[in-house]
């Protein structure tokens, strides 16, 4: 299912690719320059790092790092993050894994490609889960299945709602079938959640395919998207394979998503944390009564 | 047999007359009735889902159909389902809990079919909703892998109390082909895959994936399909027994720690 999502991911955004080897050519407009991978315009890096890394011409929101999402999701200074230390080990003897990670860590400073902890927005105290696509395209492995579960499991017992930033080329083809188990692992922690009447929100982000696409991305009560984003399941060039012919650019866009049902409302980044407090404060309140 | 390489396994789960469901369902089951569709928009030939007996007892059944020639294949999509196959089988699944009969699944695809139609209808959601759902279906599933266990799209059948696997079956996260491709660039150095992504029956009871290993005939199933259906009921016979002794919040606890335990990681 997930043939060729990383290498069509890679193709299709492929300017802003964290995957790229940076040493083999000296790349100068990357760093002056925003080209955006969905209408192709050029941007001044410094307007458009201004704009929230937002296309200021097709309204594209780009990649942030977990630590960007947080900064401007959170209350200042209220994260205290679960599970800093996990790291995966190399449940399939996968050649060069124990280096590719190594090296990732220090490139990005994250272990894996998941942060996960208690924060709050504005003051209200939730369980947050900010997925980083600069680490292996955030594919799930053992420690975004584990740190996933755990914050799930902990906001089950603590009676906490769950904030889930998505973004995923898949699973982690190192780990094997063992990555394909996290979906089955996360879905549970997901269920036993939503059994106790715990609310869960989805903000889906660039990208969120694959494997996540297909269990816990899916399974928000509340399903958010930021403009212009990937999501998806199967591979673009996989189907277009499949069709033999080329898909139009909206395919597999938040708004194609929205379209067909699939997510409840498109979100600007201006305006997340404003519509998380106030879904949050919606739900804290328990219906059936009008005041006196 | 058990040292056959993955590579020479995935000739003989290919190979022209390897028993499929439309084989066996017959054979292990008595008195099968179909039921078609998802209720929400229509029904999936690449999944077969109905009521059935099993030694007597009532049982659900539902299974991914691979085409013995190219006219069930093309009524099957060769074995690759679409969300409405998904949602077809959730459906009998809640169907079976709310009649108490323990849901029997046949795994046999190469993956979810990857279409403009199949994102459209939402694929992802299909599939993370059966996962999802069938972690907590108060009754028994049993699962069983007969040829191929292609990626999410397998998995969606896989979420049960136990897992068996018949002993040439392959258990995968991405078909060997598109893992030839993505790390080489090259789709026909699917053999040289095969080998290391560790997906035989033996790779995934050391994983602690796959609970059981269904024996096959010495040359394969094909060579003797009545063989093989007797293993699977003598399989599926002993597997009901044991969840049938447990209480229903000792099986879900086991379902879904069976699942939490799977992660090679340190803290
Ligand atoms: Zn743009």
């Amino acid at each position: 299912m997930l043939d060729d999502i990383f290498s069509v991911v890679r193709q299709r955004w492929g300017s802003s690719s964290p995957e790229r080897d940076d040493s083999k050519k000296p790349d100068i407009p990357k760093d002056l320059m925003f080209k955006c991978p969905r209408c192709g315009t050029v941007s001044f890096s410094e307007d458009f790092n201004l704009n929230g890394k937002v296309c200021p011409s097709c309204n594209y929101h780009s990649r942030l790092s977990a630590r960007e999402r947080l900064d401007i999701t959170i209350d200042k200074g209220s994260l205290q993050e679960f599970d800093k230390e996990m790291v995966s080990k190399n449940p399939i003897n996968f050649p060069d894994y124990e280096a590719k990670q190594q090296a990732l860590r220090a490139r990005t400073g994250l272990k894996d490609a998941v942060i996960t902890g208690t924060a709050k927005i504005r003051n209200k105290e939730i369980v947050i889960i900010v997925m980083d696509s600069h680490f292996l395209m955030a594919s799930m492995g053992s420690v975004v299945g584990e740190k996933i579960t755990r914050a799930f499991e902990y906001a089950t017992e603590h009676k906490l709602p769950v904030i889930a930033f998505t973004a995923s080329g898949g699973a982690r083809m190192q780990e094997g079938i063992v990555s394909l188990m996290q979906m089955a692992k996360t879905s549970g922690a997901v269920a036993r959640h939503s059994e106790a009447g715990l609310l869960y929100i989805t903000v889906m982000t660039d990208p969120t395919t694959g494997g996540v696409t297909a269990s816990f991305a899916s399974l928000g009560d509340i399903i958010i998207a930021e403009p212009k984003v990937l999501i998806g399941f199967a591979g673009r060039r996989v189907i277009e394979g499949t069709i033999r012919q080329k898909l139009p650019d909206e395919f597999q866009s938040a708004e194609f998503m929205l379209e067909n049902g699939f997510v409840d409302m498109i979100v600007e980044r201006k305006k997340m944390r404003r519509t998380l407090a106030h879904l949050l404060a919606l739900h804290e309140q328990k219906g059936g009564a009008f005041d006196e | 047999m058990s040292d056959t390489p993955a590579s020479k396994r995935l000739d003989i789960i290919r190979m022209k007359g390897r028993p499929t469901v439309n084989d066996y369902i017959p054979q292990i089951f008595d008195d099968f009735f179909e039921m078609h569709g998802d209720r929400l928009y229509g029904d999936d030939g690449a999944i077969k889902g109905g009521v059935a007996y099993f030694k007597g007892v009532p049982v659900t059944v539902i299974a991914q159909v691979k085409g013995r020639d190219l006219e069930e294949n093309k009524a099957s999509n060769f074995g690759m389902p679409h969300p409405e196959g998904y949602r077809k089988a959730l459906r009998l699944a809640k169907q079976a809990e709310k009649f108490h009969r323990p849901v029997i699944c046949l795994i046999d695809t190469a993956g979810a079919f990857c279409g403009v139609e199949a994102e459209q209808r939402g694929q992802g959601e299909a599939i993370a909703r059966d996962i999802m759902e069938f972690m907590t279906l108060k009754t028994p599933i049993i699962s069983i892998i007969l040829g191929e266990g292609g990626s999410g799209g397998a998995l969606a059948l896989g979420v049960c109390d136990e897992l068996a696997m018949l002993e040439n079956a392959i258990y995968s996260v991405i078909s060997p082909r598109g893992f030839a491709s993505l790390l080489w660039k090259d789709a026909s150095r699917e053999k040289e895959a095969a080998d290391i992504m560790k997906i035989t029956a033996e790779d995934l009871v050391s994983l602690k994936v796959c609970d059981h290993i269904i024996p096959e005939p010495a040359e394969g199933a094909h060579t003797d399909a009545e063989a093989t259906a007797a293993a699977i009921s003598e399989y599926i016979f002993g597997a009901l027994q044991r969840k049938f002794q447990k209480g229903l919040d000792e099986l879900l606890n086991e379902r879904y720690n069976k699942f939490r335990a799977i992660g090679e990681f340190t803290v």
